[in-house]
């Protein structure tokens, strides 16, 4: 199994990664290296196996509907890169783009 | 020419409903609506790094509710899993969400039609997620302000079929779930306010094609009517498309409400992979029988149950009953009115006339109105004993509604009782047959229309405030002397 | 003897005793930290002034009679854990600026047991490596020998405990974190099962793996530590609510007529012969000590490595996506647009292996990879838990090397993914099963420590940490120091 170069762009888009073209050859080829790692689950036989997406086999626990927490926008707002008027700060994002 | 007959529409709705908890679906933060920016947002809101979800449990009484009323099945277990997309309103840069097993599967709802038949229309799913925050575009220069407060504010996600074939169903549809989601008060359903939201995917075919169209997702349709609209908008532009040799692309489009058109959202092609997961740090739910059932018991009744029982204890007709029972308030204002008036068919209509034309008017919700219940049923008491006329009464409802001044102590205070005193009735009578020697001559050489031109004198003289009944009675013995 | 050489049991009952104070307890630590740390750099951040006013405090108490469960102890706290206003890192540039706002569940419930913290420990950046070479604050240098690694992600942790500049330290095991750099500096670590330690406020890597644990000298400073660390959190929905047993206790429980298991395909695995000599030998001790030994089956070992470097990293591309530059830690400068903010941020504030693994657990999630790696590693996830309960029929515990290897040269493998990964053969089956497993020396070659892993069933670390006790009366491996 190995990756093409598309679809290396196209994960490192998903994950917002950059990755820079110096670095794309020997980034693409430990990637694979680690995908090749992966073929010996092909040799496993897992038919009727149930996945396994968790170590407990438990039933998740609920809380009551009550408000516990108070305003702490201000420590919360700390370490912040930048804020105004309580709000976080971003280049503007444009509506109907995702 | 175009010639729109040849198509039909398969429309399906997904419509996100803000659950009303007091608290968050995974957090122990207000859910209120309208505070300062951030101050509402918690560590795990904002996706402090090791911070950890706890599942607020109200979230699950409240879908096992709606599952209930949509005839559903409720999943159990039912699990929770992470859809992974980067915007700056979704702090974690995923969204638990629920994917395998939704809390509710396979259920169904009827429909009411223009022509008053009804439709079945099935309901895939609904399932549990969180909302987003919100971006604010103002104010500041090149920038946008992140407010996360409601991040996190538990949502269901009900997922009808694509068996809506209208604009029409669609807002029939969408009407019901707002009346059922109102009903079972587990939320406000306030469009205007975003605490119910509709996408609509929309394909059309030709007449007698069993194969689906490529279908567009219109995006945050906030209102019953705009969902009509930009449905209508969508179905025409795909029409227009396909007749002109175009082919419809699958994309997501934006309703422009002032403009009355829908357009493509800008995506990259594989930007859309959301690679949903189970979400490690929750395990599965399981709903066990004594749990659905204590939720069984808090089940009011649900809109098509009223309906029903108006039409069987208030023997309303089916129409009245249907636009009574669609909103739970109303119904209830009716059914309190009832308690203080006898007739529920003079009530029905004062509260579907001058009542909700008041309302409509001060745009004010039912809880909001000026005049309660008591005083609306003390009113229309009034008319059937005879206190007040009908005409009478909608001055005293407008008085009311001014003043927030009982029934009783306006009629009192303005001498509005109606003259139920025979001799003084007949006094008037003689006044206006005195005053009026014309008139009688010509009415007794047999011009038998000037009966009216005497009533409404004798009317006026009361100004208004006689009985009708008894001014006929007496009139036409006088005359006939 | 001086009081930094004393185990955190000693120095428990010279505090009670009155034999000293917490306060030059700790200043010893604190002086030895500025003197020795310079060239190991297991500290990311030295909290003195804290450290003090807890000591202090734990003094008054002491005079007072007022004592707590481990009052006075000064600790190190892996930099995963989340401690309220002082900085937090996870080792990671993304967070090098990041005071949090709130307290890990671990460190709230042993500050409110009287530790004192000494500081926060380096690792590897957020916990993914194996050499401690990954930390955005340097490599961590093995004690034992400075041109060594320590082992990761706990190397910090570990480096500090072996060079006693704490009496203990916090750590987290997600395929070995913690036991593989016990096994590399001498120390006894052990990583309970999944659930016993909360992990509100312990920085995520991979969800349904990642366990909090302790980095100790000895089987009964583990005890203590982790009697106070564990328990149930509402805050953690993945807790267990299950009493946790006094392990300070059950390390005294008889362990005549232990069954052993040993899984002949791990010992089938390539290591070298001094691996195996130390094994042979610690195997010797427990047939000394009353234990019954049985070669068992572990068929799908070979599984354990594919299958978590597809779960470990599928989650951790989703829980490192909240590094985004927007409410907290690093941003770019000057981002241009909205997708500049996030691809700056995230490329220039995360380190060259977080960034593998991401890709990789981003590839192992998107469409058409799914069912081949992310599902089908789940189905063998269940194979080689399956193997366990099998195991767990006929043994009360599974005993292997910790590691292949000593520790190694720092560099020698840090251009070698594989080779790294390979570090956690033998640990990361515990974790894909949420086994409890604990590392304690046994050995040593070329002056480097070696450490014997045992692998237990749910909720035994008690009988773990009984086992390696015991084990620890009857040899010396555990006393050994390194020379500073």
């Amino acid at each position: 199994m190995s990756l093409s170069d598309k679809e290396l762009k196209e994960i490192a888009y998903l994950a917002r990664i950059n990755i820079d073209e110096n670095s794309f050859p020997s980034l693409k080829g430990e990637l694979d290296e680690i995908l090749g790692l992966f073929e010996k689950l092909n040799s496993a036989n897992t038919d009727g196996v149930e996945a396994m997406s968790h170590p407990l086999n438990l039933s998740q626990p609920t809380r009551k509907d009550e408000v516990t927490e108070i305003n702490q926008r201000e420590k919360m707002q700390e370490s912040a890169p930048l804020v105004q008027s309580g709000l976080f700060l971003v280049p503007k994002v444009i509506e109907g783009e995702n | 020419m175009i010639n729109k007959n040849q198509w039909e529409a398969v429309i399906g709705l997904e419509i996100h409903v803000q659950l009303s908890t007091n608290s968050k679906l995974f957090s122990g933060a207000s859910t209120n609506f309208g505070a300062s920016p951030n101050t509402q947002a918690c560590n795990i809101d904002l996706a402090m790094p090791g911070v950890l979800p706890v599942l607020n449990e109200e979230v699950l009484r409240m879908a096992i509710k709606l599952g209930i009323a949509l005839n559903a099945e409720i999943n159990s277990p039912t699990s929770f899993a992470r859809k992974n997309y980067f915007y700056p309103d979704s702090p974690k840069g995923y969204q638990i969400s629920q994917m395998d097993k939704p809390i509710v599967e396979n259920g169904h709802l009827d429909i009411e039609l223009e022509d008053g038949s009804t439709k079945r229309i099935g309901v895939t799913r609904a399932h549990l997620e969180e909302d987003a925050g919100k971006s604010l575009h103002e104010d500041f220069e090149g920038q946008s302000g992140i407010d996360l407060n409601r991040a996190g504010t538990p949502l269901i996600e009900i997922v009808s079929e694509p068996e809506i074939s209208s604009p029409e169903e669609a807002v029939s549809y969408l009407k019901s779930i707002h009346s059922i989601i109102r009903y079972l008060n587990i939320s406000d359903g306030n469009m205007a306010e975003g605490s119910m939201r509709c996408d609509a995917n929309v394909s059309v075919r030709k007449v007698g094609e069993t194969e689906l169209g490529t279908r567009t997702e219109t995006k945050n349709v906030n209102s019953f009517r705009f969902v009509e609209k930009a449905i209508h908008y969508e179905i025409n532009r795909q029409i227009n498309e396909i007749e002109s040799g175009n082919t419809i692309a699958q994309e997501t489009r934006l309703y422009d409400s002032q403009k009355n058109t829908t357009r493509p959202m800008r995506s990259k092609e594989f930007a859309n992979d959301y690679r949903y997961f189970p979400e490690p740090d929750l395990l599965p739910v399981i709903l066990d029988e004594e749990f659905i059932n204590s939720v069984k018991e808090t089940m009011p009744e649900l809109p098509n149950e009223k309906k029903i029982r108006l039409m069987e204890v208030y023997k309303l007709s089916e129409y009245d009953s249907s636009l009574l029972a669609a909103d739970k308030d109303l119904a209830n204002f009716f059914e309190e009115v009832t308690k203080e008036s006898n007739s529920p068919k003079l009530s029905a209509n004062w509260i579907m006339g001058e009542f909700l034309a008041e309302l409509n008017k001060e745009n004010l919700s039912i809880v909001e109105s000026k005049v309660s219940a008591k005083q609306l049923g003390v009113l229309i008491r009034r008319i059937e004993d005879s206190t007040i006329s009908g005409k009478i009464a909608k001055e005293v409802f407008e008085k009311m509604w001014a003043s927030s001044k009982d029934t009783d102590d306006i009629i009192s205070e303005q001498g509005l009782q109606q003259v139920t005193d025979l001799s003084e009735i007949e006094k008037m009578v003689e006044e206006v047959i005195n005053k009026n020697p014309d008139q009688l001559e010509k009415y007794l050489s047999g011009k038998d229309r000037l009966f009216g031109f005497f009533v409404g004198q004798v009317m006026k003289a009361s100004q208004g405030k006689a009985n009708p009944k008894q001014v006929n009675d007496i009139l036409k013995s006088k005359l006939e002397k | 003897m001086e009081l930094h050489e004393l185990t955190l049991k000693q120095q428990l009952d010279g505090l009670r005793e009155s034999s000293f104070s917490s306060v030059e307890l700790t200043q010893e630590y604190l002086k030895r930290i500025k003197s020795k740390d310079p060239s190991i750099n297991s500290f990311i951040t030295v909290t003195e002034e804290l450290a003090l006013k807890q000591a202090n405090e734990a003094d008054d108490r002491y005079s007072k009679g007022k004592a707590l469960t481990l009052d006075g102890i000064p600790i190190a706290h892996k930099d995963i854990f989340c401690t309220e206003d002082v900085l937090t890192t996870c080792g990671s540039k993304m967070l090098s600026n990041f005071k949090a706002p709130y307290s890990s569940t671990v460190v709230s419930k042993l500050f409110d047991q009287g530790v004192v913290m000494l500081g926060k420990t380096n690792m590897d950046e957020f916990a993914m490596g194996s050499s401690n070479e990954t930390s955005f604050f340097g490599e961590v240098k093995n004690p034992w020998d400075l041109n060594y690694v320590p082992g990761g992600s706990s190397g910090g942790s570990a480096a500090c405990v072996a060079a006693r500049l704490a009496s203990a330290a916090t750590a987290t095991d997600t395929g070995g974190s913690i036991r593989q750099p016990a096994a590399l500096c001498g120390l006894t670590g052990i990583k309970p099962t999944y659930g016993r330690v909360s992990r509100y406020g312990m920085i995520a890597f991979a969800s349904s793996l990642d366990q909090g644990g302790v980095l100790a000298r000895t089987a009964e400073d583990a005890a203590l530590l982790l009697s106070d660390m564990s328990g149930h959190d509402p805050k953690d929905s993945t807790s267990l609510n299950i009493e946790v047993p006094d392990y300070p206790k059950e390390i005294n429980n008889d362990i005549s007529g232990l069954k052993i298991g040993l899984p002949k395909e791990f010992f089938e695995q390539e290591m070298p012969d001094y691996v195996r000599k130390s094994t042979e030998e610690a195997i010797e001790v427990y047939k000394d000590l009353g234990a019954t030994i049985e070669e068992i089956s572990f068929p799908n070992i070979d599984l354990s490595l594919p299958v978590y470097y597809v779960l470990a990293p599928a989650e951790c591309s989703a829980n490192l996506s909240r590094y985004d530059g927007v409410r907290y830690g690093f941003r770019c400068e000057e981002p241009k647009s909205l997708e500049d903010l996030y691809m700056r941020t995230r490329s220039e504030g995360f380190g060259s292996e977080v960034k593998r693994r991401i890709l990789i657990g981003t590839y192992a999630l998107s469409a058409g990879y799914y069912d081949a790696y992310y599902l089908k590693a789940q189905k063998c996830r269940r194979l080689i838990a399956n193997d366990f309960t099998e195991a767990f029929k006929s043994v009360d515990m599974i005993l292997s090397p910790t590691t292949p290897g000593t520790s190694f040269k720092t560099g020698e493998k840090k251009n070698d993914p594989i080779d790294m990964y390979l570090q956690d053969i033998f640990t990361i089956p515990a974790n894909l099963a949420g086994l409890p497993g604990i590392s304690f020396p046994c050995g040593s070659y070329n002056g480097l420590p070696l450490g014997l892993q045992l692998v237990g069933n749910s909720l035994e670390e008690g009988k773990l940490l009984s086992a390696a006790h015991h084990f620890q009366k009857v040899t010396n491996w555990h006393k050994e120091s390194p020379e500073l």
